[in-house]
């Protein structure tokens, strides 16, 4: 067990695979000569060399669409776009590609395909590239959406992601890079498509993931000191969604709140609420509140932006809100 | 070109022709749903081109691609139960006319969004140079696919990282209603590739042969050298986009020209002219075309629909998960 950052957990997590296996290869934009725009592939350039960390033009439908293609023919591509709103330039490929190919043709191939992509706000860098548009790809089937919120996660799912045989889209978050957390050293896999209890509580559930989780796990830290006990579960894959620990923890707690970045409308909590209320009617005790962005483009200026973005106190009084 | 690989070359375009003709009766009768693209009139195309590749030469290609199918050796029965949505089609009946594939066959589909498939293409080339192989990965697409930003990130990726890619344009003139000089900043597409400093060349795809001769420099030239290159060639649909198209968009008279053009017309003087085949020898073939395909009809129409549980496999590979 180390204590080590996210962004070396990410870093860890793709060398062990390239090591592992020759047919995982990486490529997007800066990933090579530059070391990754957030420094994950530091030094890979270096020790694998142009043909398995390949620099591609500014072009995301070229990468999204060779690392496709190259999965189609048996090779294990991880593409990485600079930040996931260029995931809108090459939609179609996420969309219409991926998400379909399988299916389309019967089966016939695999498309072992990990896209990373960094997402998230906070870091004053306007509307376009502060996005957080995680249940837009969770719409699709045929693709896997994974978003982890720990560096273990992280690790952990990154490395089943890259054995998987399916198209799956893993989400970091621009601000969580130097998050630190004790993760396992060696071979550590977390399986896709299974949330988790991040915090035991008896009060109220939490429920969510990624830069939500960070922000839960301080509300949640504030909310002890009153007397209160909530239990967070992490949904770490949007897509297959496991909704057994969510609706385990609701049962005992009769009381939820839904933690997202994104915004509220048709987001994840949106769907998380809905297959509570679907499939545990019966438990509820108080209506089930979402805490996420305000109905707004980011802007630059730091102080708006914060005032957007979900914070601690939005989900101390939300707690409170649903324990009346 | 040895006089058995020239037959099979007048078999598979005459396949190609009465099966569409069928094809297009059936979907009158409704028994073929959603949109379907003949070929009629391009089949020297993908029959000269698909005659020069390897086995080991990926091929893949737009929505018009049942000619395509049969030129890999995809069944008429499998191609005709595919469109009737069959389960004993090569897509079990998920993919219908715009997506027929049988990567055993190497043909990689049928895609239906114009110019999706290029970077895909592009990416199959990135696979084998990645296995060190030299496999040719043959991208068709037509005059229409070249104007959208995939062509260009493709053609210019493929040119950068040295793929082996025959990039095939068929240039039927037409994308859709529209013709190619209405959307198409220069009408002789090869001039495309000039740009991305790529070897190219223009033949005429009404002859089969010719269509041959240049698919296989081109091929030859992509095998030693590593570099894509792109192929136009120039080619005229005798029906209209889709089922439905009432063709308002051009003139009876240069239609009736064109199929005064009938690359099968064509082919078929050259294998008398060159003594290779007598009218009656092509004759029998077509009497022979003509069962395999209303067997192919039979044995579609007999097969059973997919299962209602097939509704929920080929999602994932990793296990049948929702």
């Amino acid at each position: 067990m180390a204590r080590i950052t996210m962004r070396e957990a990410i870093s860890q997590a793709l060398m062990e695979e390239m090591d592992r296996d020759p047919a995982v290869f990486i490529l997007g934009e800066e990933v090579g000569v530059w070391g990754g725009t957030y420094a994950v592939t530091k030094g890979f350039y270096d020790k694998y060399g142009a043909e398995r960390v390949k620099d591609t033009p500014i072009a995301e439908n070229a990468i999204l669409g060779a690392a496709i293609g190259a999965a189609m023919v048996g090779q294990r591509p991880i593409a990485e776009l600079m930040t996931i709103n260029f995931a809108f330039s090459a939609m179609d490929y996420i969309v219409n590609q991926a998400a379909k190919l399988r299916y389309m043709f019967g089966g016939q191939f695999m498309l072992p395909l990990v896209i990373r992509a960094v997402g998230g706000g906070g870091r004053q860098l306007g509307a376009t590239h502060s996005q957080t548009p995680d249940a837009i790809f969770a719409h699709f089937p045929g693709l896997k959406v994974v978003s982890p919120g720990t560096p273990a996660d992280a690790k952990g799912l990154l490395k089943s992601a890259i054995r998987s045989n399916d198209p799956i889209l893993f989400i970091e978050h621009a601000t969580m890079y130097q998050v630190r957390g004790e993760v396992p050293d060696g071979e550590f896999l977390i399986p896709i498509g299974k949330s988790t209890i991040q915090r035991p509580g008896k009060d109220l559930t939490i429920v969510t993931y990624c830069k939500g989780l960070e922000l839960s796990m301080k509300a949640a830290e504030e909310l002890a000191k009153e007397g209160i006990e909530a239990e967070i579960v992490d949904l770490r894959t949007l897509r297959p969604l496991d909704m057994e620990p969510v609706l385990e923890s609701f049962k005992k707690t009769n009381r939820a709140i839904v933690v997202e970045e994104g915004w509220k409308s048709y987001g994840v909590g949106s769907e998380i609420v809905s297959r509570i209320y679907e499939e545990a009617f019966d438990y509820v005790d108080a209506p089930i509140l979402r805490v996420a962005q305000k109905e707004v483009p980011l802007p630059y200026n730091r102080t708006l932006e914060q005032a957007a973005l979900p914070q601690v106190p939005d989900i101390v009084a939300a707690a409170k809100e649903v324990l009346k | 070109m040895d006089k058995e690989n020239l037959l099979q070359m007048y078999y598979e375009m005459v396949l190609i022709r009465r099966l569409e003709e069928r094809g297009a009766e059936l979907y009158q009768q409704g028994k073929i749903g959603g949109f379907m693209h003949l070929y009629i009139g391009q089949e020297a195309v993908s029959t000269g081109l698909i005659a020069a590749r390897e086995p080991r030469d990926r091929v893949i290609t737009a929505y018009r691609d049942h000619g395509v199918a049969l030129n890999c050796g995809i069944s008429a029965n499998e191609v005709m139960a595919e469109l009737l949505g069959k389960a004993t089609g090569m897509s079990k009946g998920k993919g219908g006319s715009m997506h027929m594939a049988d990567t055993s066959k190497n043909m990689w589909g049928g895609h239906a969004i114009v110019g999706g498939h290029l970077p895909i293409a592009a990416g199959f080339a990135l696979g084998d140079q990645y296995a060190g192989n030299d496999n040719i990965t043959i991208c068709m697409f037509g005059d229409g696919a070249t104007n959208i930003g995939y062509f260009h990130e493709a053609l210019n990726l493929s040119k950068t990282w040295n793929l082996r890619v025959l990039w095939v344009c068929e240039n039927n003139q037409y994308g859709m209603g529209t013709a190619v000089d209405r959307a198409s900043a220069v009408s002789e597409i090869r001039q495309k590739a000039e740009g991305y400093g790529m070897m190219n060349s223009r033949v005429d795809g009404m002859d089969v042969v010719k269509v041959h001769e240049a698919a296989s420099e081109a091929l030859k030239y992509i095998r030693t050298e590593g570099k894509p290159f792109l192929l136009e060639i120039m080619t005229y649909r005798f029906r209209g986009h889709s089922m439905g198209d009432p063709e308002r968009y051009r003139q009876q008279e240069e239609v009736k020209k064109w199929q005064e053009n009938d690359p099968i017309g064509i082919f078929r003087n050259y294998l008398a002219a060159q003594k290779i085949a007598a009218g009656n020898d092509l004759d029998g073939i077509d009497a022979q075309v003509e069962i395999e395909v209303q067997k192919a009809v039979e044995f579609a129409e007999a097969s059973p629909e997919p299962a209602l549980a097939d509704l929920y496999t080929d999602i994932y590979a990793d296990a049948d998960i929702r």
